[in-house]
């Protein structure tokens, strides 16, 4: 169990996502204005992590890998270099499919997510976690704690800075850093405050 | 549109850079920033991405339906990346390993999707691949600035080879620890954007 923990507040604070390594910037920079849509982009992002990065674990082992086909007959097939594209489709489907769901049974739920959840296809943040997964060889017990971590990082970061910009909307910056250099600067001071965590000790 | 082919090329380096004034792209731009090999071996994986995928979705431009446009761009680009990091892994495999996913996000970098869907769809092939190459390319300045900044005043190095003796090592450099963490790339592009946007009034906010 212990070491579940340790996957999702590593991946919370230390290894967060948009700050320690840059991923989904884009829309974190864009929908990070108020409090409200980031809490509402952070739960999309959460969400659709958690579902991806498990389901692209599953078609790693079964699929992809050297010998993952044994199930099928084919045990010498290595599919490993198709796998750029299957996991960005997979992302994109369930990205589809859930909107439909959601749509159908969770209206209230869609009124909050829906907007973002197209956006998220191309999020660097939801591919990065599903190529970290691949790259660290994480089980599937390990890639469901790490969509958990990882998307909740996200989430805690966008509604951190969402807050930190609507306080900053009084301020009166030099003009030429108004807005956009102003929201990197903020970023950054986050980033060494996550980083700040970086000595405690995790081993139960 | 009106725009010679030089224009087309260079004004994405400077006038319309894609990071700095669009804020395309940055997703991956700052994590390869650390050393200035990987980041030229990233802006060179980039440009090729972008100028390629550019050019060959303006090429079928009129025989993508609309409706599942997005899906063909991104099958393209996929594509495209799939050949670059396989070509990295086959005949530069130590650099790939430093790259590690960063080659694979090329295909969620809004560059090139904002390129194939904001100029290509629209363009003849010719002209999407120089303005591919050009927003490449000014990918490429804002990465290796910072990285110039990062490598030299963090570790003493550029390219790995010494050019600030450093303290540890018998020279005078006191290496500056803070340019080594992930924060520091967010200050750097800071400035950038402030140093541009002092320079060009027009892209300023209002307020």
């Amino acid at each position: 169990m212990a070491h579940y923990l340790d996957i999702i507040f590593r991946s919370i604070f230390l290894e967060n996502l948009p700050l320690s390594f840059f991923l989904g910037m884009c829309t974190f920079l864009a929908i990070s204005k108020q409090v409200k849509t980031a809490v509402g982009l952070g739960s999309a992002v959460l969400f659709i992590m958690v579902i991806t990065v498990p389901i692209n674990n599953l078609i790693l082992n079964y699929v992809l890998k050297p010998g993952g086909l044994t199930w099928a007959g084919k045990p010498d097939l290595d599919l490993s270099f198709l796998g750029l594209l299957t996991y960005i489709a997979v992302i994109a489907a369930v990205v589809q499919i859930l909107e439909m769901v959601l749509d159908r049974f969770v209206p209230a739920l869609y009124n909050t997510l829906g907007i973002f959840l197209p956006l998220l296809t191309v999020n660097c943040a939801i591919f990065g976690g599903s190529l970290f997964m691949v790259e660290r060889n994480y089980s599937f017990t390990e890639s469901v704690a790490y969509g958990i971590g990882a998307g909740g990082g996200f989430f805690l970061a966008v509604v951190c800075l969402a807050g930190i910009r609507e306080r900053l909307e009084y301020a009166n910056p030099p003009s030429g850093l108004r807005g956009l250099g102003l929201t990197f600067i903020t970023t950054g001071l986050m980033a060494m405050a996550f980083m700040g965590l970086a000595g405690m000790d995790l081993s139960f | 549109m009106a725009e010679s082919k030089t224009e087309l090329f260079i004004w994405p380096i400077f006038k319309r850079n894609p990071i700095a004034l669009l804020v395309l792209g940055i997703c991956s731009a700052l994590a390869v920033t650390g050393q200035m090999s990987t980041a030229f071996v990233m802006s060179i994986c980039v440009t090729l991405v972008v100028a390629f995928s550019s050019m060959t979705i303006s090429i079928v431009r009129f025989q993508i339906p609309g409706s599942v446009r997005i899906g063909i761009q991104i099958i393209v680009i996929a594509t495209m990346v799939i050949i670059v990091d396989q070509v990295l892994k086959a005949y530069s495999y130590e650099l790939s390993k430093q790259l590690s996913i960063y080659v694979g996000l090329i295909i969620t970098n809004c560059i090139v999707l904002g390129r194939a869907e904001g100029y290509a769809m629209n363009n003849p092939p010719v002209a999407s691949f120089i303005d591919g190459l050009g927003n490449g390319i000014g990918y490429g300045f804002i990465l290796m600035s910072v990285a110039f900044v990062r490598e030299l005043l963090g570790s003493g190095t550029l390219f790995g080879f010494e050019i600030l003796p450093l303290a540890t090592n018998g020279g005078w450099y006191m290496r500056n620890g803070l340019l080594v963490l992930p924060a520091s790339a967010f200050f750097l592009i800071a400035l950038l954007i402030w140093i541009l946007r002092t320079l060009d009034p027009e892209q300023q906010e209002k307020n």
